[in-house]
């Protein structure tokens, strides 16, 4: 059976994205809560990046840093924050501080559906605005890439 | 190459070629504006700047509505397929990441049945 994964912007600051998976919640709560397990799916091969580190103290008040490299980036890029709420094994709440300003708030539920896991991925941005901005600047990434084709095209015209 | 370039040579083509329209995407992009706003923000006249946002309305790029005297610029229909595309970009990355946590899920399934 293929599992599907939804995503939605859920309001006017939150995307949400659900799962289940074929396990217990607690299998899934270990996967996601075990550093060494963490690294084994949370940088897909197919997204190009991988981990360069991974600490994770996964306790309330406890902090994490994920450091990736990306063959498109000489610099390594460094994602951490520190976990709010930490209820084994149906809740986990953190913060993501990588930003400039004030950054989102992620919390991922798990909620035992007969023998199934749903899991559920809120992440809730400081504002509209926010969530506004993450959404323009992935856009304008893509016009920064639209750019480089037309400069090239003015290049052949030329 | 006479694909790629009537794929571009469209409206769009004209209304992106220039630095100061893809500037006012970029500020649009952070906040709606009024002309007259935008104008300050180009250092140009008024007129200037209606021609661009002309430019940008007729390639899609840009929607404007008139207020009273106000005439307010945001992103038009192109940007907002575009968030749609960013929404369906977010999904397919928690997408291969929760195929990927299938596998550590099962393995960790096996593993406890051999406990």
């Amino acid at each position: 059976m293929t599992r599907r994964t939804t995503a939605e912007r859920a309001s006017e600051r939150e995307m949400v994205v659900t799962r289940s998976f074929n396990a217990p919640p607690r299998i899934v709560w270990e996967a996601w809560t075990r550093p060494e397990l963490l690294q084994r799916w949370w940088a897909p091969k197919s997204i190009g990046i991988s981990f360069v580190s991974c600490e994770a103290d996964v306790r309330t008040g406890g902090g994490y840093r994920f450091v990736f490299s990306h063959p498109a980036s000489e610099q390594p890029a460094a994602f951490f924050g520190r976990y709010l709420e930490v209820i084994p094994p149906s809740r986990l709440v953190w913060t993501n501080d990588e930003g400039d300003g004030e950054g989102s708030v992620t919390t991922v539920t798990f909620e035992a559906r007969g023998a199934e896991t749903l899991v559920t991925v809120r992440d809730l941005y400081p504002s509209k605005a926010a969530l506004d901005e993450a959404i323009a600047t992935e856009t304008m990434a893509s016009y920064d890439e639209t750019f480089e084709q037309l400069d090239e095209l003015f290049v052949t015209m030329g | 190459m006479v694909q790629f370039s009537q794929l571009h040579l469209d409206a769009s083509f004209a209304a992106l070629s220039d630095a100061t329209r893809r500037g006012v995407l970029e500020q649009l992009g952070r906040a709606d504006a009024s002309i007259t706003e935008l104008a300050d923000k180009f250092h140009m006249t008024l007129t200037g700047m209606k021609k661009h946002v002309g430019v940008l309305e007729l390639a899609g790029l840009v929607a404007t509505q008139k207020v009273g005297r106000v005439r307010t610029c945001r992103l038009g229909p192109r940007p907002l397929a575009e968030a749609t595309a960013w929404i369906e970009a977010y999904r397919q990355l928690w997408d291969a990441r929760f195929d990927a946590l299938d596998q550590v899920v099962e393995d960790l399934k096996r593993e406890g049945d051999h406990r």
